[in-house]
């Protein structure tokens, strides 16, 4: 006994040491599965409070510039408005509607890291939950990871953990959107597009039907570049995306009305397996 | 003195972790190099100190950092590793010296100072993208952004320590 305890005098700074990497490992490892740590996140209180006030400054740097992408993204609707792509106001009623769009803004992003986050200043509050889609006016961001009252973390695109559902544009060949050549901010990959799907470099690549986050057709990207993979039977398509990832200002989160029924479903039909 | 001294380190606390998230983090410079100058924290902590207190200190040093940068627990578990190898470090660089009661790093010569922020930045850094990362595949891009970065920090470090070096006694 005596010996013991003589032994954790004698080691106790490097036990605490021990210990406090041991917690910090935990911390990492437990969400390298699938969520970021509950706890440690950006969304809370304090951090929010702090980027919302550094954002407020620097946010008026980039006014002329926000104003010409709003212009931009008005003009495009207008254009669609007046050739009549979209259906007329009478037509649209509260049954019909599937998605709810909430706007926000990017208070902190990063795009440096193997997994990246961007903090925005919309929460709980505003009905934002886990898992709703974020987009830009240009195209897909990420997805809602965490909450708090008044800000959300968001997963972007440009994480080793993102995995999301995308197509080639007009036709129904879906494939997945990872991000694998993690120090290329501007590219994403995409995978699992059988060989013999005919491609082009510079073909648009949007988000698929498969997803109960996104909306089918949301712009991502244009293809740069493919190859075969190990397989021989898969391509290996390289994304250029749309989005300039370090310049985000003005967001849009989608709420998918029906996501729950979806997932019920989903999970009623794999129950029966 | 000791109120003095201890209300400088927690103003040091704070305004580094500041610099860091609000400043630092958002350099992005050639894409990815955001220097980890909160490391300096330890680099300018008084020798003479309860060493239970500084590993405690620096594991919540590396936390804050971590919540604001999103990065799980990767800054914690870095820093409180250095923190644990200061002394060792030290003993590498300054001899048996640092042991006096009369040390103090700027008594020490520029080529000490330097060696003394290199090793904690090198380690630092090694254990960061090592846990960032996380796959033996990519150990050459571990190798790249520890020294790509490192030297970021580094110079920057320096430029830190001397700029403020006369205020600090």
């Amino acid at each position: 006994m005596q010996q013991i305890i003589n032994f954790l005098i004698r080691y106790k700074i490097f036990l605490l040491y021990l210990f406090l990497l041991l917690i910090s490992c935990i911390f990492t490892f437990q969400s390298h599965s699938y969520h970021q740590s509950k706890f440690l996140n950006s969304s809370n209180y304090i951090t929010g409070s702090i980027y919302t006030f550094s954002d407020n400054i620097t946010s008026y740097f980039g006014l002329r510039e926000e104003n010409e992408k709003l212009v931009e993204e008005n003009k495009r609707l207008r254009d669609k408005l007046f050739n009549n792509l979209v259906l007329s106001p009478s037509l649209i009623d509260s049954t019909s509607v599937n998605y709810e769009v909430i706007r926000g803004r990017v208070i902190n992003n990063s795009y440096a890291d193997q997994r990246n986050y961007i903090t925005i200043n919309k929460g709980e509050s505003d009905s934002i939950v886990q898992d709703m889609g974020v987009i830009t006016d240009k195209g897909i961001l990420g997805i809602v990871e965490n909450t708090s009252d008044n800000f959300s973390t968001v997963q972007s695109i440009l994480s080793d953990k993102s995995n999301i559902n995308a197509k080639i544009k007009n036709s129904n060949h879906f494939g997945s959107l990872v991000w694998e050549n993690t120090t290329d901010y501007n590219v994403v990959q995409l995978i699992d597009i059988p060989r013999l799907v005919p491609l082009t470099i510079g073909d648009t690549i949007v988000t698929g039907a498969m997803s109960s986050i996104f909306p089918e057709n949301i712009p991502i990207g244009t293809i740069k570049r493919f190859d075969l993979d190990n397989s021989k039977s898969f391509y290996f398509i390289d994304v250029e995306l749309f989005n300039d990832m370090t310049n985000i200002g003005t967001i849009y989160i989608i709420k998918n009305l029906n996501r729950k029924e979806v997932l019920e479903l989903e999970a009623e039909t794999e129950a029966n397996d | 003195m000791i109120n003095n001294t201890s209300f400088l380190l927690v103003l040091r606390f704070i305004l580094l972790v500041l610099l860091q998230v609000l400043v630092f983090n958002k350099l992005n410079f050639f894409g990815y190099i955001n220097p980890l100058v909160y490391i300096l924290y330890l680099y300018w902590y008084p020798i003479k100190q309860n060493r239970t207190t500084f590993i405690i200190l620096c594991f919540f040093l590396g936390l804050c950092v971590d919540i604001f940068s999103d990065t799980l627990a990767i800054n914690a578990a870095a820093t409180v590793t250095i923190a644990y190898l200061r002394p060792t470090i030290m003993h590498f660089v300054f001899g048996v010296n640092y042991e006096f009661q009369s040390f103090k790093l700027n008594n020490s010569t520029k080529a000490q100072q330097f060696t003394f922020l290199a090793l904690l930045i090198i380690i630092h850094h090694l254990v960061y993208f090592t846990l960032e990362i996380f796959s033996f595949s990519n150990s050459l891009l571990i190798l790249q952004k520890t020294i790509i970065v490192g030297i970021a920090t580094l110079i920057l470090g320096m430029l830190f320590s001397t700029l403020f070096s006369s205020k600090k006694e």
